[in-house]
């Protein structure tokens, strides 16, 4: 058989493993954290504040999510090998054995040259710069290199998620100023408290993986206290926007009632549990309809997780609100 | 790699549902290119007459 009739022929899944369907492919691109990052892109993209024809701005959009579709394919790519001790990700395309990482890998790297090339020839340079910049540091930096070796992995990988409102933002406009790295900045400080939330009552997981989370490295109290610091410089900052004529009333009201509430739950699991919010595994029977079950001592840490997330969308939501209403920055 | 002969229904399905997406995936590339050009040919038009 030739190479080129090998390419062309069907491949034959492991046995026990059905063939790939179309939704495997699309489930590679990992389309729920596609959606923030759209999400964020076009707040980005809006607060720029130029005219920008509508089609254009249709493909920057596209652009960022199909890179962003790009860098999920190659972390589960590379990541198949821990994927498949997660309960979380076991049922990925990868460690299930429906799509070879070999091609995982192919599509991600094909996604991430269309995206950036169409970006650079249809919108911008800096925004393909930004876009590649943003797609090689979650692969390489985070995925490769920090992910399984250091507890300051989402820390500083975090980056990655927090670049795409400044993708937009350069779309538009073809700069990078500090209003737009300040969005960077929320969602970068954002995201320590985040995970590591969540990794309160998922460590069993990472454990059994070897992904060096925070708890596991440094224990719960020592994540509970840095939880606490994060949404300290957080809660500030999500009202930053609003003393720097970027945002106006309504996202100022948000992000001062949200950054409140975050603090108020940080310190709710810092003080008022126990020594150790035990990490609970689903149950058999309820394995099928439930990931993790939550017990009394992991219900701060579900309930900040959960927040954070509301937190963020809100603030984006309230900022994205206010351009399209026309509402005036509180300073100008 | 397996004969096509071979292959039961079910994967023969996924097979052509993979197709169909790669199909969808180059038409809409092509009408992206398209989009694209048009624009930017209007808007060279427009400022440079």
């Amino acid at each position: 058989m030739s190479t080129l009739e090998a390419l062309a022929a069907p491949v034959a899944a492991p046995a026990n493993v059905r063939a790939a369907r179309a939704g495997d492919y699309l489930a590679l691109l990992k389309p729920r954290v596609m959606s923030l990052v759209v999400f964020t892109a076009v707040t980005g993209l809006i607060c720029a504040g130029r005219p920008m024809d509508p089609w254009l701005a249709a493909v920057a959009i596209l652009c960022i999510a199909v890179g962003a579709g790009g860098a999920g394919a190659l972390n589960m790519a590379y990541d198949g090998d821990i994927d498949a001790l997660m309960r979380r990700t076991r049922r990925r395309p990868v460690p299930s054995g429906r799509v070879q990482a070999a091609d995982a890998r192919a599509l991600g790297v094909t996604l991430s040259l269309f995206a950036v090339t169409i970006m650079g020839l249809a919108i911008n340079v800096l925004a393909a710069v930004l876009l590649a910049f943003t797609i090689i540091f979650y692969v390489a930096v985070y995925t490769l290199w920090l992910k399984r070796r250091t507890p300051q992995n989402i820390v500083i990988g975090g980056l990655a998620g927090a670049l795409p409102p400044l993708v937009g933002w350069a779309a538009a406009s073809g700069t990078a100023p500090l209003n737009a790295w300040l969005l960077v900045a929320i969602i970068f400080v954002w995201t320590p408290p985040h995970f590591w939330a969540l990794s309160l009552y998922t460590c069993e997981d990472y454990a059994a993986a070897g992904v060096p989370m925070m708890p596991l490295v440094k224990g719960v109290a020592s994540t509970r206290r840095q939880i606490l610091a994060y949404c300290l410089v957080l809660a500030p900052l999500g009202v930053a926007p609003a003393v720097t004529g970027l945002a106006g009333p309504i996202y100022a009201a948000v992000a001062s009632l949200g950054g409140a509430a975050l603090i108020v739950l940080a310190i709710r699991l810092l003080v008022g549990q126990g020594p150790a919010p035990a990490p609970a595994a689903a149950s058999s029977t309820s394995a099928k309809t439930t990931l993790y079950t939550v017990d009394a001592g992991a219900r701060p840490a579900r309930d900040l997780f959960v927040l954070s997330l509301v937190y963020l969308f809100a603030l984006f939501a309230a900022l994205l609100g206010e351009k399209l209403a026309g509402v005036a920055p509180l300073v100008r | 790699m397996s004969d096509p002969n071979d292959e039961n229904p079910v994967d023969a399905r996924a097979r052509r549902g993979r197709n169909l997406l790669l199909a969808a995936a180059l038409v809409a590339f092509v009408i992206l290119v398209f989009i694209v050009t048009i624009i930017k040919i209007s808007h060279n038009i427009s400022v440079h007459g």
